[in-house]
């Protein structure tokens, strides 16, 4: 593996790289689709089955799934795919924990807000959305850690990443190539974590912060 | 001036409408303060509610200023009423300065402005601007998370305040003080309140009028005084109380039945035998030795019996002396605490004002229930 140094961390790029645009791409699709279902409860409880059906297809039943489909653009292998898949696994995570978030808001400070003049986008720009942020991107770390493995098996279909390891490790029956591959894509997952924690921090207004130490 | 006419909200449709308000009509006076009164789920919160349009009339109109509120724009007849709810309606996320911001902020004010009218309103209740300015609402007590609510409802100088059960939150002291310093600031402010509340003697001490409400229906409007003296019919004698006697003392003040010059006056230099005559000429059971013009105690026949020289060497001195402020219930309390049937009234520099006895007490409770036995019986049911 340290002879390899130089292509480790080719592979661990590829693997963040895939990883991180999935979410680019998932963010503002699921979150905005977890808003509005807050605001049209009658398609709430299908938007979220929809999302849990998603995760229940298995990943390489997925590629396989669209292989024929993005074939006609020539495009069934490779990253493409890849990124697809995990855009739409990211989807129940983000969508549940946009939702969830939302409509755990106190309804006095909605009321409060209406009741003072906000119009609907101001509620929530201004109320809603900062005293859920928390929580959304706690989803994000979810959909995060999640792709990652997700990422690793992406790895058959020539995506690249640090899959590759694990992959050829198996067809080679080489068991330390195995291993390292998994063990580095633990690690992965494990800063990516720790990383995203530190976001939700950050992302947390200071007074709600205040709150919650005061509340200890 | 806020006008309810026929105002009827019914939630829901077909089997499941329950009317929560059925054709209710009455008048908020400009500059009163009007407490909306009744149990849970009296429609006291709908009325209140239909007025800022965070529900929807279903028939009937309310206007405000002469102006039908369907006619305005939803967002500038809400920015236009100051809206009161309970602490936990401030915004966690925004400093204390941000809150009360809110509407000036939307309605497009300049910064320097905005955190002008911010410190100004800080100090109108009771808190330092520069150590509560920055400061988040958790950091604040209920008391104070309040006195925030009061400012945020204030803050754009509305005419017209919408206040939902503002007080209900906070320990029992501390909503006796804040309801002193908001009646303050309304002796100054002169705002037209619509005030719910389900705590009768909130709204004794907050209303100039009382509208009771019961199952949807105005039930009476009237003032404090008349709502305990004259209730219109036993579900209002009910929830005012058994001892509405009381209420009714606590609305009053020494000044309303303070006897200014009772004749049963001694001077501390009076000799003893010329006293215990006076007292037994007139038919006094006492006398009130003044001295100086400040009271210096009292003397009945028992005290001065062979004795001679100054009254005001007898004199059992009072335990305490009567505001023209102090309420009839606290006399009332005083006199069964010290086991006193006399109290005098000084006035702040310690001068006799007057006497108020357990008799003048009972004559005025009397007095404001003379007219209820008739009252009682054209009773008309709604």
């Amino acid at each position: 593996m340290l002879d390899n140094s130089a292509q480790v961390f080719f592979l661990s790029w590829e693997h963040i790289w895939i990883v991180g645009l999935s979410l680019l791409i998932a963010t503002p699709i699921g979150v905005p689709l977890g808003i509005l279902i807050t605001r049209h409860e009658q398609f709430a409880s299908r938007v979220l089955g929809g999302a849990n059906i998603l995760m229940t297809v298995p990943s390489i039943a997925l590629f396989g799934l669209m292989l024929p489909i993005l074939s006609v653009f020539d495009m069934g292998l490779g990253k493409v795919p890849a990124v697809i898949a995990l855009v739409l696994y990211s989807q129940l995570p983000i969508i549940r924990n946009t939702y969830t978030a939302i409509r755990n808001v106190p309804p006095s400070l909605v009321d409060a807000a209406r009741g003072m003049g906000m119009d609907k986008w101001k509620r929530l720009r201004e109320v809603e959305i900062p005293l859920a942020t928390p929580v959304i991107i706690a989803g994000l770390r979810t959909a995060a850690v999640m792709n990652i493995g997700i990422a690793a098996i992406a790895a058959y279909i020539g995506s690249g990443g640090l899959g590759v390891y694990i992959q050829q490790g198996i067809e080679r029956v080489y068991p330390e190539m195995i291993l390292s591959g998994a063990i580095l894509v633990s690690i992965l997952a494990v800063i990516v974590d720790g990383a995203m924690a530190a976001l939700e921090k950050a992302v947390t207004p200071e007074g709600i912060k205040v709150q919650r130490r005061l509340m200890r | 001036m806020i006008t309810y006419e026929s105002v009827t909200k019914i939630f829901g449709t077909g089997r499941d409408a329950v009317t929560a308000l059925d054709n209710v009509s009455f008048t908020i006076p400009k500059g009163e303060i009007v407490v909306f009164l009744g149990p849970s789920g009296c429609g006291k919160t709908t009325t209140l509610r239909l007025t800022n349009r965070l529900e929807t009339l279903t028939r009937g109109n309310i206007t405000i200023e002469d102006q039908n509120i369907m006619d305005m724009d939803v967002v500038e007849l809400r920015q236009r009423l100051g809206y009161v709810i309970q602490a936990i309606g401030l915004f966690p996320n925004k400093t204390i300065a941000e809150n009360i911001a809110v509407v000036p902020k939307l309605l497009g004010w300049d910064k320097k402005r905005i955190w002008e009218r911010v410190d100004e309103l800080l100090r109108m209740t009771n808190l330092e601007p520069e150590l509560y300015r920055d400061r988040f609402p958790a950091e604040l007590s209920g008391g104070q998370q309040q006195r925030v609510g009061v400012a945020r409802g204030l803050a754009a100088d509305p005419d017209i305040l919408l206040m939902d059960e503002p007080f209900g939150a906070i320990d029992p002291i501390n909503r006796e003080q804040i309801q002193n310093e908001f009646l303050k600031l309304q002796a100054k402010l002169k705002k037209t309140i619509a005030f719910v509340s389900h705590d009768i003697h909130e709204a004794i001490k907050m209303g100039d009028h009382i509208a009771l409400f019961d199952r949807g229906r105005l039930i009476q409007y009237e003032t404090p005084e008349v709502i305990l003296t004259q209730p219109k019919n036993k579900f209002v004698a009910d929830f005012v109380g058994a001892d509405r006697a009381l209420k009714v003392l606590g609305l009053m003040k020494v000044s309303d039945v303070i006897n200014r010059k009772p004749k049963n006056i001694l001077r501390g230099e009076d000799d003893a035998r010329e006293a215990l005559k006076f007292l037994d000429e007139k038919g006094f059971r006492y006398g009130i030795v003044i001295e100086q013009d400040r009271p210096i105690g009292y003397v009945n026949q028992k005290m001065l019996k062979y004795e001679s020289g100054p009254v005001r060497e007898f004199v059992e001195p009072f335990p305490l002396f009567l505001k023209e402020r102090t309420s009839l219930r606290d006399v009332l309390s005083f006199m069964l605490m010290y086991d006193e049937v006399t109290l005098c009234a000084v006035d702040e520099d310690g001068r006799f004002g007057g006497t108020v006895t357990y008799n003048d007490i009972q004559k005025v409770v009397r007095e404001s229930y003379a007219d209820e036995a008739e009252s009682r019986e054209d009773e008309v049911s709604p």
